[in-house]
């Protein structure tokens, strides 16, 4: 067994390694190795952030969806008032429209009473001063019985 | 080397390394050879997974890579809180490269030498390298450095200087020798044991190997039992190989980082 230049060599050759170690295999991989793991904890992150997102979203979504629900059955409970009061409104002006024509039909026959009443009376007043005159033809003096005779057609 | 085939022969002839003389000095070939090209092997496996390194879904080699940096950066932060820039690549290295070279224990040893002999035209060849004591010698004295290093960069000479006369006793001149003694035996028995517990574990494992392999030669009986028990003492040895290079590691780790600690 001798110990000596055996000894130094593999001593060189071992620091060699060592040294191609440190510069070549460990850097690389180890760089690697911390990169991959960053971007995996990034992954991971980033997983439960969208998974917190998409629950922001359905919740954000079932408001929207409860506002609009609301907004429609205002629009619904509206638009039925609107009716109704259109249908009270042309209900009141028939009303009116036929109470008007009703009217209106009343003051004619009222007139056209009155017209009829009025002709019959001059007639029967003419008739009355006929007949009258005929039978006082002889007697009566019509300028002396004038008055008598304006009297007796306002009676009638 | 065709001498009359003895166990004592067979033995010996499985645990010599084969030498070259570098500038005169004895130079372990075998151990140096295996030990580059293994390290070379990791470390491209390694550098392939990093090149084409994506933040993105991971290929399937890349997974695997970076399961086996996970799990030594998880065991180095367990040990030292700073910055792993440096001890993160440097315990990773040497797991993968103690482990690599562990694992030639499971290459069948008298296969191995027939390859080396006849085809390489080697006489001895070794391929555990971590069962060559220059080996676990190495690395348990580069870390040894770099202990001291960093003992000194985070402390200060003058501060390692002064914990080295007192702690872990106190500061009292009169515990000043003895807070000596009791560091250097410290610091002498970190390299010692760090190493030694590898190569002896690995040097064991060889030996049990060999004299399996030494009782597979007496019979038909002998061979039935040799294959039978060394299956079961490599499937054990697995259970080694990587404990040993897990526990080289985290030694590694911890010395560092007792380096940074302030007493």
């Amino acid at each position: 067994m001798n110990i000596g230049l055996t000894l130094v060599s593999q001593a060189v050759a071992f620091f060699l390694f060592v040294w191609f170690a440190a510069k070549f295999v460990w850097p690389p991989l180890m760089g690697a190795i911390e990169a991959r793991q960053k971007q995996v904890a990034e992954g991971l992150a980033s997983a439960e952030k969208g998974r917190v997102e998409l629950l922001n979203a359905a919740k954000r979504s079932e408001e929207e969806l409860k506002g609009a629900r609301d907004q429609a059955q205002q629009i619904i409970a509206q638009a039925e008032k609107r009716a109704s009061e259109i249908i009270d409104e042309a209900k009141a002006q028939a009303r009116t429209e036929a109470e008007r024509l009703v009217t209106g039909a009343q003051a004619e026959i009222d007139q056209t009473v009155s017209q009829a009443r009025e002709s019959l009376r001059d007639q029967v007043a003419g008739l009355a001063v006929a007949g009258a005159e005929k039978i006082l033809r002889r007697e009566v003096n019509q300028a002396a019985h004038a008055e008598l005779l304006a009297q007796l057609r306002a009676e009638l | 080397m065709h001498e009359e085939l003895t166990p004592n022969s067979y033995i010996a002839h499985h645990l010599t390394f084969q030498d070259i003389s570098f500038f005169g000095h004895a130079i372990h070939i075998d151990t140096v050879v295996m030990g580059f090209l293994l390290g070379i092997v990791g470390l491209w496996l390694l550098r392939l997974a990093a090149r084409r390194a994506t933040t993105g879904v991971p290929g399937k080699w890349q997974a695997a890579v970076e399961l086996l940096l996970e799990f030594v950066d998880e065991q180095v932060k367990s040990v030292f809180p700073g910055d792993r820039k440096f001890v993160g690549p440097l315990s990773l290295t040497v797991f993968l490269w103690v482990l690599l070279m562990n694992s030639m224990d499971f290459l069948p040893a008298d296969l191995m030498a027939w390859f080396f002999e006849h085809v390489l035209h080697q006489e001895h060849f070794r391929s555990v390298p971590t069962a060559d004591v220059n080996t676990t010698f190495a690395l348990a004295l580069s870390v040894f450095g770099l202990m001291i290093f960093y003992s000194i960069k985070v402390k200060g000479l003058g501060g390692w200087i002064h914990e080295l006369f007192c702690s872990p006793f106190g500061g009292n001149p009169l515990l000043w020798v003895f807070n000596l003694l009791f560091n250097i035996v410290e610091y002498v028995s970190k390299p010692l044991s760090h190493s030694l517990r590898l190569y002896g574990n690995m040097y064991a494992g060889e030996i049990i190997f060999l004299l399996l392999g030494m009782w597979a030669a007496t019979g038909v009986v002998g061979a039935v039992f040799g294959a039978f028990l060394s299956t079961g003492w490599a499937i054990f040895h697995i259970l080694i190989v990587v404990l040993q290079a897990f526990i080289f590691m985290m030694l590694t780790a911890v010395y560092i980082a007792m380096a940074h600690e302030h007493h």
